[in-house]
């Protein structure tokens, strides 16, 4: 059944479908390791999307693509945080109205640009490395994104584990009043990282219209968002596995169109359900445990801090 | 200027708008619902592209300025017919299989406007015509071309839903690819969608993947294209309209549906009087398929071997489908010499013999 599926391709090739989700969850990740829940990932991602096929079509630069990808994301996020923070709405039905915001919006901003063809983004030229047996293909055949993305994983793992910044942004995240209490910007530091949070859906999404389709269409992201908040609980907050998460759902979205281009006898219907099926399946398994994910959750996640109280 | 003279401008003014109004009501008022965004780059593309026929063949007497993009399937599509019906549309045009069931509810309740539905079958009420295209015998060409094309004997096939006339295309490519090169496989992936970029793009890596050379879509975008283009020495179609970006690789051809001339004829015929209620299911012959330009890629005599079955398929000397064909399991389905009738077409849910895997049901 798996005869003709090369591994070394599937691999490659789902480190490649995996990267939209990866950064869009490791930037919710430090948001929600702030104490915040934004439900806008998709609408972020989307966002993203078209702003950094607008920006690259417009420049002719890809890379500029994807700032402005973050740049365009991040706004959106701004508008979340000036809400949640300062007016401080309701973190659930706020990141809710985001994403419908930002469905609808792209779709404005994208009414001209249906139907044209980005400047494309080559592999990083790795020279000889890139033809070696299995490795080559495996690990440096790639675009820059995806090692970008794994960087961050890294990035966001020491800094959150090592730092003083990344004790000070838990401390937020598990008691603001602590925090406040020692003399931390409890506010400012949760902007900042929803910004973040922000930018990565956005650079996620740009992926998406720059690289893999690469193309803009309405709804591109196609509940992509969805799966990237799933994976944070997923991952139980730790950042590693958030891309063991990521890779798993990538993997398994491109083994079943594997398994039905090699003419598998698995019934169509099945295969395509199996990603979601698959994830639905880790999370209660993950959570049934004695309540062991949910105790990994920051203590002051989606709650509303204000400093009077 | 003082208020004597800006009341008169006021209703001159007014008397200009609701003249111009009055006028407007004059022009026959022709109307499109498309499943996509023009900007699609196939399947509404081309829509599109018939009703600025329309715009171009009558000018001032057909009013065809009113189209809705990316309608879903479903209650909305009804909404959006009732609103163009009650805005005076006198000819709607309902341009995707999934609006069969709300154009002839809408039809039922606006007995003076003309319904035209492309791709259905359901014609419940006097005012509801339908139209489609022989797609199947534009896929016979570009089966041919696929496998005289490919050098790993695997050619691939992005299936959009399993509906009797994606079925068609799958049997049709099949059969003319085995027909010029008998060692040939096909693998079928089933998107099950008509336009997703993302999905299309990741099906079509899958085929290459698989060894897949050749990639014939039944879906809109030109995301399969893109993604072909990444890979060295694979190929692939246009899809209803032309792609003529990713000439001369990987898009060596490709099968373009024209809807003007259908257009034309029947806004024409609604004009003088003489529209009736009809079934139409036209192809390479009467202008409906065209065979987009086989670019430099293709060696000449595929080419020329690819555009003589056209142009027999075009004279009605040859049917694509002629017996004798088995179906999948061995059973016969048409015997020597015999060719497929239209009602073989309408129920086609069976994948001929030498294609492997199942019709999702």
């Amino acid at each position: 059944m798996f005869g003709s599926i090369d591994p070394s391709l599937l691999i490659a090739s789902l480190m490649v479908a995996s990267v939209p989700i990866l950064l869009a969850a490791i930037g919710e990740l430090v948001v929600e390791k702030a104490g915040v829940l934004n439900l806008g990932v998709e609408g972020m991602m989307i966002m993203g999307a078209v702003c950094g096929f607008v920006t690259a079509v417009e420049t002719g630069n890809p890379y500029l693509g994807f700032v402005g990808g973050a740049v365009g994301a991040a706004a959106l996020a701004l508008i979340f945080a000036l809400l949640t923070q300062y007016l401080l709405t309701n973190q659930v039905a706020t990141g809710l109205a985001l994403t419908l915001f930002g469905l609808g919006l792209s779709s404005l901003i994208g009414q001209g640009y249906v139907g044209i063809k980005p400047p494309m983004t080559g592999a990083v030229p790795f020279g000889p490395l890139a033809d070696l047996p299995f490795f080559g293909r495996v690990l440096f055949g790639h675009d820059w994104v995806v090692y970008f993305s794994v960087a961050v994983i890294a990035a966001v793992a020491y800094v959150l584990k090592v730092t003083r910044a990344g004790l000070i942004l838990r401390a937020v995240g598990e008691s603001h009043d602590a925090a406040h209490a020692l003399g931390y910007k409890v506010t400012r530091i949760r902007v900042l990282a929803i910004l973040f949070g922000g930018a990565m859906a956005g650079v996620g999404g740009a992926y998406l219209s720059l690289i893999r389709v690469p193309q803009w269409t309405d709804g591109i992201t196609a509940g992509a968002g969805w799966i990237a908040l799933a994976i944070v609980v997923f991952a139980s907050w730790k950042p590693w596995r958030v891309l063991l998460g990521a890779y798993l759902f990538g993997g398994i979205t491109v083994l079943q169109l594997n398994l039905q281009a090699a003419g598998s006898g698995i019934p169509v219907e099945y295969l395509s359900m199996a990603p979601y099926l698959i994830t639905i399946l880790v999370l209660v398994v993950m959570s049934s445990g004695k309540g062991r994910a949910s105790l990994n959750a920051p203590a002051a996640l989606g709650q509303n801090f204000h400093a009077s109280r | 200027m003082n208020r004597r003279t800006l009341l008169a401008t006021v209703t001159m003014a007014a008397t200009l708008a609701f003249g111009g109004a009055a006028f407007a009501q004059d022009k026959l008022k022709a109307c499109w619902v498309y499943v996509g965004p023009v900007g699609d780059g196939g399947w509404t593309y081309q829509h599109d592209q018939g009703r600025l026929a329309v715009i171009e063949a009558f000018g001032d007497k057909v009013d065809a300025s009113t189209f809705q993009e990316n309608v879903p399937e479903g209650a909305d599509a009804e909404r959006v017919l009732t609103q163009m019906a009650l805005s005076g549309c006198k000819i709607i045009f309902t341009t995707s299989f999934g609006y069969m069931d709300a154009t002839n509810a809408v039809a039922a309740k606006f007995p003076d406007v003309k319904f035209e539905h492309a791709t259905g079958f359901k014609r419940d009420y006097p005012n509801v015509s339908t139209y489609n295209a022989r797609f199947y015998e534009g896929r016979a060409v570009m089966g041919t071309i696929a496998g005289r094309m490919t050098k790993s004997n695997k050619i691939g096939y992005i299936g959009s839903f399993p509906i009797p006339e994606v079925i068609q295309g799958i049997n049709a490519s099949f059969i003319h690819a085995k027909k010029v090169n008998p060692d040939v496989t096909m693998s079928v992936v089933w998107a099950y969608t008509w336009f997703d970029p993302a999905k299309e793009a990741d099906s079509a890596k899958a085929l290459i993947e698989q060894g897949v050379d050749v990639i014939l879509q039944h879906t809109d975008s030109t995301a399969p294209l893109a993604e072909a283009a990444k890979t060295p020495g694979v190929i692939g179609f246009g899809q209803a309209s032309d792609m003529s970006e990713y000439k001369p690789s990987p898009r060596v051809s490709s099968i373009i549906d024209n809807w003007a001339p259908y257009y034309v004829e029947r806004v024409g015929a609604l004009l003088d009087g003489t529209y009736t209620q009809k079934d139409t299911w036209a192809g390479i012959a009467g202008g409906e398929v065209q065979i987009g330009e086989i670019t430099d890629a293709v060696p000449a005599e595929v080419k020329a071997e690819a555009e003589a079955l056209a142009a027999s398929i075009a004279a009605g000397t040859y049917h694509p489908f002629t017996g004798p064909l088995n179906k999948q399991d061995g059973t016969p389905w048409l015997a020597d010499g015999v060719v497929a009738t239209d009602a073989d077409f309408g129920g086609m849910d069976f994948y001929l013999e030498g294609i492997v895997g199942d019709i999702p049901k």
